[in-house]
């Protein structure tokens, strides 16, 4: 089994409609993990039956009970996290500043703030159009919690593709540089960036690759609306080339990819000519990449 | 222009590449023609605003968070402080305190309630701050060193930064992090008003959807600016009205805008019918937070 990461540095460049292409065509034998749980979309091209659903709840939150309080003051002045103010004479926590540290609640000399669970999300394991499964969440609002989220989709993702025996898991990257990302990529056997031949796409890959440098991992690239920007487009080749990249394929500016999106199809659904080729090619490249 | 109290404008979106940049950059320069303004760049992920601007470096500094230090000599190994923490950053493993600085919330719980001051709060790097100055445009970014997973610090400093040095200053504009998480929580979260960039296309439209539950937790005066106009549905545009949101304003989908982005070029003087677009967001956004509408 393999695990291939499609992750993007910059958000617009294509990313989940690409990796929803590669799921469409890998078909039964991919386990699709969505771990852009931040602003999770694939499942609006995958057709999920949300078979699954299960509530995820990962760190903590102060909350004080007020018929104890003496107003002491002793948990407002610890909170480094400006989430604990006084609101007519009665202390109380903002959650959504809170950040669940418990220090406050350690220092209370009435013992009357208690740490809650924290609700950080839902997470699905749903039956896909392709004939296989996928395995998604979406993370709450404001939740600061989505690397491990992003672990979670991923480990349940993994068992699955384990026990039914599956090729490949494909797993759609969130965008940044930050813990959901270090979370898409830990344990994964081949990176593929997507990139736009914009100034911003290409300073977002070079950051991203510096963090996939450090995992050691395979990667290739992929560069979308390559002929809005010829210039930046030979620029990102360069990068490939001086880095080892494997550059997969080079997609044209194409508004089908808005169009497939409306009809809620994969591009290789919807386009029938060089779009479908390209990104056909780009998957047989990755699997025989990933094979060796 | 003299304005009675400064402007505090956040540029975000739910969904990446929606055009947050591009909105930001150009609005801040149009400003600019006439005023002193600020833009911000709180993506320290990914911060892009910069590739758009050549100015002149007026400020440049390092940005730290705390984090806990072991000093073996004072610790008798009582094991309060991996007790103490909720993160797991602090472990005993046998006679040692093990510190994993990218797992810290810089709480000081471990370092405050140590009997013996054995885990004093030292600085540990995070990003650098940069200050930029064109005429009478500041720009200042922060870009988040790779390997660090904690944005939410070097934001909240970068913030710090701009509320010290430029309060004079009458608008400011924070280009967001994408999402809807705790990252665009702290970006937002002083903001007087709310800008969130989408695209009229099915991705765009839920990522709006998460955008707008995110700024109704936090309470905030928003409105859409729909970019690639003319690409994709209406959907979103039946969305706001059912959702009764206010839509400040369209801007055409036109591959040449793509084009003079794609080379970190503003677009604004080249198409008049934007130029008037973002007088028409900045007139908005003035008057929802002094009129009190929105």
């Amino acid at each position: 089994m393999k695990e291939i990461v499609v992750i993007s540095g910059k958000g617009g460049t294509g990313k989940t409609s690409i990796t929803a292409s590669f799921a469409m065509m890998g078909g039964s034998d991919v386990v699709v993990a969505d771990c852009d749980v931040d602003a999770a979309d694939m499942h609006l091209l995958m057709q999920p039956d949300f078979n699954f659903s299960e509530d995820f709840y990962s760190g903590e939150v102060a909350f004080v009970d007020q018929s104890n309080c003496i107003s002491c003051g002793k948990c407002e002045d610890v909170c480094r996290f400006d989430a604990i103010s006084v609101k007519k004479n009665l202390y109380v926590v903002d959650p959504l500043s809170c950040e669940g540290c418990g220090y406050c609640a350690r220092v209370c000399p009435t013992k009357t703030i208690v740490n809650q669970e924290r609700l950080a999300g839902k997470w699905f394991i749903s039956k896909i159009k392709t004939g296989s499964i996928m395995v998604h969440a979406r993370l709450g609002i404001g939740a600061d919690n989505s690397g491990k989220l992003v672990a979670k989709v991923k480990n349940e993702a993994k068992e699955i593709a384990m026990e039914e025996r599956k090729g490949f898991i494909l797993v759609d990257g969130s965008p940044g540089i930050g813990c959901p990302v270090v979370s898409s990529l830990s344990g994964a056997n081949f990176v593929v960036l997507v990139t736009e031949t914009s100034v911003s796409g290409l300073h977002d890959l070079k950051r991203v690759y510096e963090l996939v440098k450090k995992f050691n991992i395979k990667a290739g690239c992929i560069i979308n609306k390559a002929d809005v920007n010829p210039e930046k487009c030979s620029e990102i080749e360069q990068f490939l080339k001086e880095n080892e990249i494997v550059h997969l394929t080079d997609l044209p500016y194409n508004e089908n990819f808005t169009r497939a999106m409306v009809k809620g199809q994969t591009i290789v659904e919807y386009d029938h000519g060089e779009l479908k080729e390209l990104l056909n090619d780009g998957w047989e490249k990755i699997k025989n990449l990933v094979a060796n | 222009m003299t304005n009675p109290k400064p402007l505090k404008i956040a540029i975000a979106s739910g969904k990446g590449g929606t055009g947050k940049t591009t909105l930001s950059t150009n609005l801040a320069a149009f400003i600019a023609e006439q005023d002193e303004v600020v833009l911000v760049d709180l993506d320290v992920e990914e911060p892009n605003s910069g590739l758009f601007f050549n100015g002149i470096l007026t400020h440049e500094e390092d940005i730290f968070k705390m984090i806990p230090q072991w000093d073996e000599s004072k610790c008798t190994l009582c094991g309060i402080c991996p007790k103490v923490c909720n993160y797991h950053a602090v472990i005993q493993l046998g006679p040692t305190i093990l510190v994993f600085p990218e797992l810290c919330h810089s709480c000081y719980a471990c370092s405050e309630l140590c009997p013996v001051d054995a885990l004093p709060m030292i600085p540990k790097k995070t990003g650098t701050l940069r200050d930029f100055q064109i005429e009478k445009l500041h720009f200042v970014e922060s870009h988040l060193d790779i390997g660090e997973e904690q944005a939410v610090p070097l934001i909240s400093k970068t913030k710090k930064y701009v509320a010290r040095k430029y309060s004079h200053v009458s608008i400011t504009i924070f280009d967001s992090p994408p999402g809807t998480s705790c990252l665009v929580m702290e970006a937002t979260k002083d903001a007087d008003f709310v800008i969130l960039v989408t695209e009229p296309t099915p991705f765009g439209l839920h990522d709006l959807s998460l955008a707008v539950e995110t700024m109704r937790a936090l309470k905030k005066p928003f409105g859409v600016v729909v970019n690639r106009y003319g690409i994709g549905n209406d959907e979103v545009i039946h969305y706001c009205r059912e959702e009764n949101i206010s839509i400040l304003s369209k801007i055409p989908n036109k591959r040449k805008i793509a084009e003079l982005y794609s080379s970190g070029k503003l677009m604004y003087r080249d198409f008049p019918e934007v130029k008037h677009s973002l007088s028409d967001i900045l007139d908005y956004c003035i008057t929802a937070v002094r009129g009190g509408i929105a």
